[in-house]
C-alpha cells in the first residue's frame, strides 16, 4: 500500500448524506404516527385483497430454493475468480505464448460449463 | 505447463482419470444405459493409471514448477489407490444395483475421489495437498449418502460431512500458521529449513493442527468418533473405499512430516504425540471391536486399531518405518477391500445380513466365500504368512530400532486381543449352524474382485520382498 492515506475529513459529506437520510426516514415514519389521526376499525385493519375477504393466514411461506441459487452462484463465482486475473494478463500472455494462452482457459470453461449442463440435464434447475 | 511430451507421458494417470471424469459425465447425461457403460470406463481408467504408475516408477520428476511429483513414492501410492479402486468397481457392478437411485454418478464420484488422492500423494505444495484433500473428501461425503432412501446412510453422510469439515478447519488453520512462519508453501523448502522453523512455537502449533486434522482422516483414537457410524451407514463398497484408499491418502501426507524429521536428524518433536495416539488407537480399536455384533462396525473398530499400528511407524520416524508404513498400507488396502467385497456379496439381498449371525454356517453354503473371508481375517489379525503379518512386522521392527520397544510390545499385545474377534467370525462360519436362510447370489465380477484381492494378500505374504524392494527403491 503505497498511496497516502486520505484524512477522514474528506468523508464528511458522505457522513452528512447518511445522517440526513437516516433522520429523514425516521422522521417520515414517526411524524405520521405523531400527527395523524388514529381511528382503527375492523375493515381498516384487515389486509387489502381487492375488497375480498382474506383467505388464510398472511404468514404464508414461499420456498425460494435458495440452495439452487447458491450452488449456481458458486459455479459462476469460481469461474469469475479464475477468468479475472487471466483476462487482466491476457495481452501479455498472448504476446508470450500466442494462441496457446487461450486454450487452457477454454478447456477450463468447457469443463466448468459441463458441470452446469449436468445440473440442467439432471433436472436440478426445476423449481418445483 | 508440461514442457515436453515426456512430461505429459509421466502425468498420464492424472490426465486419463481427469478425461475419464469428463467422458463419464457426458455419458451419464446423454445415455440411457449409463449404468452399464460407466463401470467399464472407470475400470479401464483405474487399471490403466495403476499399471502406468507402477511401470514408470523409476521416472521420478516434479512437474508444474514444483507442484506435483510423479513417479517414485507417489507412483506406489497411485498403484495402491487405482488397483484398490478397480477391485471395488468390480465389486460395485452388482452391488450398487441394489439402490434404485441413478447410480451412474457413483462411478464419477469414485473417479474424482481417486484423482484427489493421487494429487494428495504427489503434492509438493501445501495447497496441492489441500486441493487433493478437498477433492477426495467432498466426493466421499456424497458417496457416503449415495443410498438416499436409507436413513442410516443419510446420517453417515451428514456426520462425515460435519466432522470432516471440522477436521479440514484444523488443517487450514495449521496451513495458515505454517505459512505465516515459513512464508512459503513449498513442501521441499519447508522440509529443508525444518530445523530453523521448529525454533518458532507457532510453526509447531501449526504443524500440530495440521497433523490433528489428518488424524481425523486416518481415524486415529481421540478423533475416531465418526468412524463406526459412517462405516456402518454407508454403502459397503463405499466403506471399503473410505477405509482403505482414504486412509492411505491421509498417510501419504503424514509421511511428508516423517520425511521432514528423517532429513533433519534428531528432530522428532511429534514422536510422543504419535506414540500416544498409536497406543490409544490400537487398544481402543481392538477392545471395543470385541463387543461388536455387526461386521461392518467391527471392521470400523479394526480400522481404528490398524491406524494405530501404522502410527507406531510415524512415532519411530526412521527409514524402516517409512517403507514399513507403505507396505502396511498396501497390505491393509487389499485385505480390507477383499473383506468388504465379501460383506457386500452377503449383504446384497438384505441389509440386515451384516450381522455376525448371518455368517453362521457360511462354510457349508459357499465354501469359497468362507475360505476367502477366513483368509482376509487371518491377514487382518496378522497371522503369517499373509500380507498383514509382514506389515505389522516391519512396523514393529522400526519401533524397536528407534528404542520404542514398549510400543512394539503394546502392538503385539493389541494384535493378540484382535485375534479374538477376527477368529470369532471364522468360528461362526465353520462351526455354527445356520440360523437364517440366506439367499446367496454370487456375482462373477464380485467373486473375481475377491479372488484377486486374496491372491495379492497371499502373494505379498509369501514374497514380501517383491513389494518391499520396490518401496525401498523409491524411498532412498
Amino acid at each position: 500500500m503505497e498511496q497516502s492515506i486520505q484524512p477522514l475529513e474528506n468523508y464528511i459529506p458522505i457522513f452528512l448524506v447518511l445522517g440526513f437520510a437516516a433522520v429523514f426516514a425516521l422522521a417520515v415514519i414517526f411524524s405520521s404516527k405523531l400527527f395523524g389521526p388514529s381511528r382503527p376499525n375492523k375493515v381498516k385493519l384487515s389486509p387489502y385483497e381487492s375488497g375480498k375477504d382474506p383467505i388464510g393466514s398472511i404468514k404464508e411461506r414461499v420456498s425460494i430454493k435458495y440452495y439452487l441459487v447458491a450452488m449456481l452462484f458458486i459455479i459462476f463465482d469460481i469461474e469469475v475468480i479464475f477468468v479475472y486475473p487471466w483476462g487482466v494478463q491476457f495481452k501479455q500472455l498472448f504476446g508470450e505464448f500466442g494462441i496457446i494462452a487461450f486454450l487452457p482457459m477454454l478447456w477450463f470453461l468447457i469443463v466448468l460449463e459441463l458441470g452446469f449442463l449436468y445440473i440442467y440435464k439432471k433436472g436440478g434447475l426445476k423449481w418445483d | 505447463m508440461p514442457q515436453n511430451s515426456q512430461e505429459i507421458l509421466l502425468m498420464l494417470p492424472h490426465v486419463v482419470i481427469g478425461v475419464g471424469i469428463v467422458i463419464s459425465l457426458l455419458i451419464e447425461m446423454y445415455s440411457k444405459k449409463s449404468e452399464t457403460i460407466l463401470p467399464w470406463i472407470s475400470l479401464f481408467v483405474f487399471v490403466f493409471a495403476g499399471v502406468h504408475s507402477i511401470i514408470n516408477i523409476s521416472a521420478n520428476q516434479i512437474l508444474f514448477g514444483g507442484m506435483l511429483e510423479v513417479g517414485g513414492k507417489p507412483a506406489i501410492f497411485n498403484f495402491i489407490f487405482n488397483i484398490g479402486a478397480a477391485l471395488l468397481i468390480l465389486n460395485s457392478i452388482d452391488y450398487i444395483k441394489k439402490y434404485e437411485s441413478n447410480h451412474g454418478e457413483y462411478y464419477i464420484l469414485i473417479q474424482s475421489a481417486i484423482l484427489g488422492m493421487m494429487v494428495m500423494a504427489g503434492s509438493k505444495d501445501i495447497f496441492m495437498i489441500f486441493i487433493g484433500l478437498e477433492l477426495m473428501s467432498i466426493a466421499f461425503y456424497v458417496l457416503a449418502g449415495i443410498n438416499k432412501k436409507k436413513s442410516s446412510s443419510n446420517e453417515a453422510a451428514l456426520k462425515y460431512f460435519l466432522l470432516g469439515a471440522f477436521a479440514t478447519g484444523f488443517i487450514v488453520y495449521g496451513i495458515a500458521l505454517i505459512y505465516g512462519v515459513s512464508s512459503t508453501t513449498s513442501v521441499d523448502s519447508i522440509i529443508q529449513n525444518f530445523s530453523t522453523f521448529t525454533q518458532n512455537i507457532l510453526f509447531i502449533v501449526g504443524l500440530l493442527l495440521f497433523i490433528i486434522g489428518f488424524s481425523f482422516k486416518i481415524a486415529a483414537f481421540p478423533f475416531h468418533m465418526w468412524v463406526p457410524d459412517v462405516y456402518q451407514g454407508s454403502a459397503t463398497t463405499v466403506t471399503g473405499l473410505m477405509s482403505t484408499t482414504g486412509k492411505t491418502a491421509a498417510f501419504s501426507v503424514l509421511l511428508i512430516i516423517l520425511s521432514a524429521s528423517l532429513i533433519n536428524y534428531n528432530i522428532d518433536i511429534f514422536a510422543p504425540y504419535f506414540a500416544v495416539i498409536a497406543t490409544l488407537s490400537m487398544l481402543y480399536g481392538s477392545i471395543v471391536a470385541i463387543a461388536q455384533k455387526n461386521l461392518k462396525r467391527m471392521l470400523a473398530y479394526s480400522s481404528i486399531s490398524h491406524a494405530g499400528y501404522m502410527a507406531i511407524g510415524l512415532a519411530a520416524a526412521n527409514s524402516e518405518a517409512f517403507s514399513g508404513i507403505i507396505f502396511y498400507l498396501a497390505a491393509y488396502t487389499f485385505m480390507n477391500i477383499g473383506a468388504f467385497g465379501i460383506i457386500s456379496i452377503i449383504e446384497k439381498q438384505n441389509d440386515a445380513n451384516t450381522d455376525l449371525t448371518a455368517y453362521a454356517g457360511l462354510a457349508s453354503k459357499s465354501p469359497i466365500l468362507a475360505a476367502f473371508m477366513s483368509l482376509f481375517m487371518f491377514a487382518l489379525a496378522g497371522i503369517p504368512p499373509l500380507a498383514g503379518f509382514f506389515g505389522k512386522y516391519y512396523v514393529f521392527i522400526s519401533a524397536i530400532e528407534a528404542d520404542l520397544t514398549w510400543l512394539a510390545v503394546v502392538g503385539v499385545f493389541s494384535s493378540v486381543i484382535s485375534v479374538y474377534f477376527y477368529l470369532r467370525l471364522v468360528v461362526y462360519m465353520y462351526f455354527k449352524e445356520s440360523e437364517k436362510d440366506i439367499d446367496l447370489h454370487i456375482d462373477k465380477y464380485s467373486l473375481l474382485s475377491v479372488v484377486v484381492s486374496g491372491i495379492l494378500v497371499i502373494y505379498f505374504g509369501i514374497s514380501p520382498d517383491s513389494l518391499l524392494n520396490l518401496i525401498l527403491s523409491v524411498v532412498n
